[in-house]
């Protein structure tokens, strides 16, 4: 086979796996911009129609029928959730990561195996307990509440992640910094932490994307337009009888949005994060 | 005034001690080599001059004041490490003026004390690069220029050179010791090549197994040894050893073969006391391929069982006492395998040691 046709085989492969992948993604897209009546007829009709913007309109409170669903509400909840515990997360395990790559102390092994077997547990699992426990000290129906469980979610996985790359930067580097006059503080920023960088923004990001797209928790723990985060809301579509398929899709699109452009901005450092993670094992 | 005083210095990790007391003054502007085999505590004496490891007993003094409990950055010394540690995400030049931009001096004045160093290192077409960009040789001179723009008391080599290849380091050793001459300083190097440590050093400094073993200068330590271990790991090939008794003024070894107790040790032996003679291939020579004006000579036939031959010299190695030897054939003509030879001992050259202890019976 000459190289044109095995390039060109490979292409075609890698492009019916996409499709594979994509296709639900595109499905959603394609929706948000349908009417009801068309997502709903029986045989599917696979070439859209006409294309509208009024489920859009719709959410947004533009349009002639307006959606009794605080879209803005969800979306500023969803966006201070996830960029406080994002923040909180990559904080902590910047710093847990630092001390389990640079320092010896009693139980390390032991406490980052726990670490990581915190991991194996399914979040779903701990609904009940932290359903009553946040009840008994009122964190039900709070930021705060939705908060403090992301960061737990985020903070073991963050941990992992900068371990392995404070562990790749030179103990020596942060001497030679020390020998030429840093305090370790100036140490650290200077020279460790630029070095780290590229793992500490992939753990962001994974920690923000957790956070952002988290549902399962999160429809447990928010009542009111007070906590209620953009998945949880998406369940605003549905009522006793009828389910807003278009509805749905359109407030869809608008919650990956945000993520795709952050995942578009940050693409060299994740790659570079996770090709470096694959390495690292 | 940089003088580096030392003074029952002990590490130890735990119950595990590493460092066993060491005393040690380093004078303004000399050049001190820490040399000995790896795990022998030298590294270890380096760091805590530096203060990246903690003193855990003694007292480390520069320039008149004990630093044992200040910070690096306090002791105004600088460090070239044996992977070059220069900062990857940053260019050379700064990298250079990274010290001097921590002290928050004006960028006019860390250009100037930049490039200065890198004029004297050669590093001006490269300020631009990243480390990543650079030779191996580049990188240390780059690790060179970053200790020398600030102009710091004391300089601290950590084996700089073993990431070279055999002909850069060679080559890169004659910079340093013409850096040495540029920048007056004093330096504490440290190696386990003995030939870095007797071509560099004012004075060596040989460590085993955390104790000094013996201080003096190169050809001191050489001429000199204080025991077999100095006797054996400095100089190539190493000194040839055989053990023996003492018997009316000369040693006898196994094999009813003697020679003649070296000069300066005469005296100083009892008969029937067992000792080990050691003398070097410099010394030990084919009859007719002696230099001259050796002074007094012992002469023992041998029969050779290798010869390496060098170009300017021959390596003869052969058997005495059942060890094996090496000698030395100036003017080499082709030896062959079995052939036997009448060969010369420099007996001025030659040493006794104590059989049990290995001290040198000289004093």
């Amino acid at each position: 086979m000459s190289r044109a046709m095995k390039d060109r085989l490979i292409w075609a492969v890698t492009f019916l796996v996409m499709l594979i992948i994509c296709l639900p993604g595109l499905w959603v897209v394609l929706s948000a911009f349908r009417t009801n009546g068309e997502i709903l007829t029986k045989p599917a009709v696979w070439i859209p129609q006409n294309l509208t913007l009024d489920n859009f309109r719709a959410i947004f409170g533009l349009g002639e029928n307006v959606l009794a669903i605080p879209v803005g509400s969800y979306f500023l909840n969803s966006l201070v959730i996830s960029v406080t515990s994002t923040v909180l997360a990559v904080v902590i395990g910047m710093s847990g990561g630092y001390a389990f790559a640079r320092h010896r102390f009693p139980g390390k092994s032991g406490a980052f195996l726990w670490l990581m077997l915190s991991r194996t547990v399914p979040g779903i699992a701990l609904s009940l307990p932290l359903f009553i426990l946040w009840s008994w000290i009122g964190l039900i129906d709070t930021k705060l509440g939705v908060i403090v469980v992301y960061t737990a979610i985020n903070v073991p996985f963050t941990v992992w992640l900068t371990e392995g790359f404070f562990r790749q930067v030179p103990r020596d580097l942060s001497e030679a910094a020390q020998i030429d006059g840093c305090t370790p503080w100036q140490a650290f920023w200077k020279v460790e932490f630029p070095l780290a960088r590229s793992g500490i923004a992939s753990a962001g990001i994974f920690a923000f994307l957790t956070s952002w797209n988290e549902y399962a928790l999160a429809s447990q723990l928010t009542r009111s337009t007070d906590s209620k985060t953009l998945p949880v809301g998406l369940m605003d579509f549905t009522a006793q009888f009828t389910i807003d398929w278009a509805g749905m899709c359109a407030m869809a699109v608008i919650i990956i949005i945000p993520a795709l452009i952050l995942t578009f901005l940050v693409q060299k450092h994740l790659i570079a994060g996770l090709t470096f993670g694959g390495v690292k094992g | 005034m940089a003088e580096v005083t030392l003074r029952k210095i002990v590490k130890s990790y735990g119950a595990l001690e590493v460092v066993h007391g060491i005393d040690l003054d380093i004078a303004h502007n000399e050049f001190v080599v820490l040399v000995g085999p790896s795990g022998c505590g030298k590294s270890t004496t380096l760091r805590m001059i530096a203060g990246l490891e903690e003193v855990s007993g003694g007292e480390i003094a520069i320039g008149g004041r004990v630093v044992n409990t200040l910070p690096p950055r306090a002791r105004n010394i600088s460090m070239v490490f044996q992977n070059y540690a220069l900062y990857p995400h940053m260019t050379v030049r700064e990298n250079l003026g990274f010290s001097l931009k921590i002290a928050g001096r004006p960028p006019a004045e860390i250009d100037k004390a930049t490039d200065e160093a890198a004029a004297i290192l050669g590093l001006a077409d490269y300020m631009d690069r990243t480390p990543g960009e650079l030779s191996g040789g580049q990188r240390q001179r780059v690790a060179m220029g970053r200790a020398i723009v600030r102009h710091p008391d004391v300089f601290l080599f950590d084996e700089p050179l073993s990431n070279l290849d055999a002909k850069l380091r060679t080559q890169m050793r004659v910079e340093i010791k013409k850096l040495h001459q540029k920048v007056k300083t004093t330096i504490v190097y440290v190696t386990h090549d003995q030939v870095e440590a007797m071509t560099l050093a004012d004075r060596i400094v040989i460590m085993k197994d955390g104790h000094i073993v013996q201080t003096g200068t190169p050809l001191e330590v050489f001429e000199r040894p204080a025991n077999t271990f100095v006797a054996t790991f400095i100089g190539s090939p190493p000194m040839n050893l055989v053990d023996g008794v003492v018997a009316g003024g000369a040693v006898r070894f196994a094999g009813d073969v003697s020679l003649p107790v070296p000069p300066a040790f005469r005296g100083r032996v009892q008969e029937g006391q067992r000792v080990t003679y050691g003398f070097r291939a410099d010394n030990l020579m084919p009859a007719g391929h002696a230099m001259t004006g050796i002074g007094e000579t012992a002469e023992i036939d041998l029969t050779i069982a290798l010869a390496e031959p060098l170009g300017a010299e021959t390596i003869l190695l052969s058997e005495l006492a059942g060890v094996e030897i090496q000698g030395k054939m100036y003017n080499p003509r082709p030896v062959a395998a079995g052939e036997r030879l009448s060969c010369l001992l420099a007996l001025d050259h030659a040493h006794l040691f104590d059989a049990e202890t290995g001290a040198s019976l000289r004093t």
